[in-house]
């Protein structure tokens, strides 16, 4: 049955963005309106059609104190639902997104890109993440341009779009904003937290600022910490952005034109380093791209090429310049040890929680050795974890992949915690 | 009732040496199960004796095997993994036919009456009257129906026998509690590990430790 939310906090309509202010916001939604949504949960099938839709969003209207030591005066939570919350509040599951995912995690198109959601492989009836017996919440960041508050919205002292004077935001930031999401809908322990990438790292996060509210964490191909390769690709990506004139240091939603070809090469690399060597050859090799022969020249001759454009240029139209920029800041600045006196343990002792991590085998961007230290964490405080190392050539994406071992183990591992939470079966 | 994990795992469907292995744990305790394969003795410590229980496999196979079914298993081996976990987490920590397969035995085995209140060991005897004699009359390694490898695709790289394992347990200054020598069909037999009949006799040899 679907059940009321508690009215925990206030919920207020959405603000409008009264004006176009660039492209990238053209592609918002006009309206952002959290009634209608925020206080009924309801399968999204019932909706009206997605693309004509505005995100749903919850605002917070208490402030959000930051890592930073700034703090955000209220602030909008976009999310997504899927399935129905049982009476007993008990099988709710918070989907955290990677670094330029968003909360259209499911099926259903997305409202810029009009693709299926990027996990919906897993989600749906009967599925691995199955919605005939979970509730999923997926959310996105604050700090993201997908209807959350971030760089891109208007700074209510100014009037005008926050830019680079919007506050630094920390994966400890997003965590903390989402809980109050959760409470949102009364939920007073999370069946289960997942997410992938840069989602893993909210969920470790979770796990150890919240171990009380979550019954099984599931980290996939991720880190406790971010390594000096982690950050220094996220750095090639940034000053992609900044060398690019129409950046106009982080001051240009009124201009019309965004930094396009920074973000695009900046995702241009990233995406590289989100496949494999194997990967990559076998998709591409040296094959030339609608040609016989190499030009001589500097056109797009190979396929491989041609494919990293595409991927560039696709990219700038669903994301905001200066939100990549505070995102892969967040990253960067993960660090779960030195939160907790330099040991990793520390921030897991005495957890209740079930652990599944899960690594892939060609992942060089959140190497297994990097799971492996938060197993060796949690094993030092003789937390209940379980890990597998997914063998598969696909590289870091393998987590959005459907890999026949990585659902298998998944499905498995839900279904033991399940009937430990005494959920039944669909 | 199957408070931990699936697969209704009565004893007498569990490998001989698992049989007797389950029989030394009590109820309710916590057990980590070192190499546990595709976690059938955890699968049943679960179900039938409402045991806690951890594993680590080497084999993706095994371990994906395992989190299939439920249970908490990371992939690990003793050689690496053993020293994260803090002394006495658990009650009992099984090895079983894995001990001659690690590098370091003798840390392996430090190890586990360390993290462990127990340690329980089964392993295979070399000196079993079959190896002696395929070696005194053939020559060459000896192969047996139990351990069927040749020399050089076995994962067995150490091997001991009873009377090494004893000698072992002395110098690390670690109480053997209980033994059991297992004859070639798997039958139990008690004699004093510590003579050379039982050396003779015994295809495995089951041992529960302590510090």
């Amino acid at each position: 049955m679907a059940v009321q939310a508690r009215p925990l906090l206030i919920v207020r309509p959405g603000r409008e963005s009264k004006e176009n202010i660039d492209r990238l916001k053209a592609c918002r939604p006009k309206v952002r309106s959290s009634e209608r949504n925020a206080l009924s949960i309801s399968s999204p099938q019932t909706e009206v059609a997605p693309s004509a839709r505005p995100h749903r969003t919850l605002v917070v209207t208490e402030p959000l104190a930051l890592d930073s030591g700034a703090s955000l005066g209220s602030y909008t939570i976009a999310y997504e639902t899927y399935g129905r919350l049982n009476a007993e509040r008990s099988n709710a599951i918070l989907i955290c997104h990677a670094l330029t995912g968003d909360q259209y995690a499911g099926p259903g198109k997305h409202p810029v890109t009009g693709k299926n959601g990027w996990w919906v492989t897993l989600i749906g009836p009967g599925k691995v993440l199955d919605t005939d017996r979970y509730f999923l919440i997926a959310t996105n960041v604050v700090g993201g341009c997908m209807g959350s508050t971030g760089p891109m919205d208007l700074d209510p002292a100014t009037g005008k779009p926050w830019g680079l004077s919007f506050p630094v935001i920390t994966i400890a930031d997003m965590v903390r904003a989402q809980v109050k999401l959760v409470d949102h809908f009364g939920i007073d322990q999370l069946f289960c937290v997942i997410g992938g990438s840069m989602g893993g790292m909210q969920v470790l996060q979770w796990a150890a600022s919240y171990p009380e509210r979550v019954f099984a964490a599931v980290p996939i191909a991720s880190a406790a910490r971010h390594s000096a390769q982690n950050i220094a690709f996220h750095e090639v990506g940034r000053q992609a952005i900044m060398a690019d004139p129409d950046w106009n240091h982080g001051d240009y939603y009124a201009s019309g034109k965004g930094p396009e070809r920074g973000l695009s090469v900046a995702r241009m690399a990233a995406h590289i380093t989100y496949l494999s060597e194997p990967a990559l050859h076998r998709k591409f090799g040296r094959n030339l791209q609608d040609r016989r022969e190499v030009t001589y020249g500097f056109e797009a001759d190979f396929q491989v090429e041609s494919y990293l454009r595409h991927q560039g240029n696709s990219f700038v139209d669903r994301f905001d310049a200066n939100s990549y920029l505070y995102i892969t800041r967040a990253c960067d600045y993960f660090d779960l040890a030195a939160e907790h006196g330099g040991q990793l343990a520390n921030a897991f002792r005495g957890t209740p929680a079930r652990f599944c991590v899960i690594s892939f085998t060609s992942d060089w961007l959140y190497p297994t050795p990097e799971s492996r230290a938060v197993v060796h964490a949690l094993n030092a405080v003789t937390a209940n974890v379980s890990f597998v190392e997914v063998a598969t050539d696909k590289g870091h994406d393998a987590f959005l992949l459907e890999e026949p071992e990585f659902f298998a183990t998944l499905r498995g591992f839900l279904d033991g915690c399940a009937r430990h939470r005494g959920l039944a079966a669909s | 009732m199957s408070p931990d994990g699936g697969g209704n795992f009565a004893l007498k469907q569990l490998r001989g040496d698992l049989q007797l292995v389950g029989a030394m744990i009590d109820g309710g305790s916590r057990v980590l199960d070192i190499g546990c394969g595709e976690g059938e003795l955890l699968a049943y410590l679960a179900q039938w004796k409402g045991v806690d229980g951890r594993g680590m496999e080497l084999s993706q196979s095994g371990v994906n095997a395992c989190v299939r079914r439920g249970l908490s298993v990371i992939q690990g081996d003793a050689d690496h993994d053993l020293r994260d976990y803090p002394s006495d987490s658990f009650d009992y920590v099984v090895l079983s036919q894995t001990l001659q397969a690690t590098y370091r035995p003798r840390v392996v085995l430090e190890d586990m009456v360390r993290i462990g209140r127990h340690a329980i060991v089964s392993f295979p005897n070399f000196a079993h009257w079959r190896m002696r004699l395929g070696l005194l009359t053939g020559g060459r390694m000896p192969i047996t129906p139990f351990l069927g490898a040749n020399w050089y695709d076995t994962p067995n790289i150490h091997f001991c026998t009873v009377l090494d394992f004893v000698a072992l347990c002395d110098e690390m200054g670690a109480t053997i509690e209980r033994s059991l020598t297992l004859d070639s069909e798997g039958r139990p037999f008690r004699l004093n590990p510590r003579a050379g009949l039982a050396n003779l006799l015994a295809e495995q040899a089951l041992f529960l430790l302590r510090r």
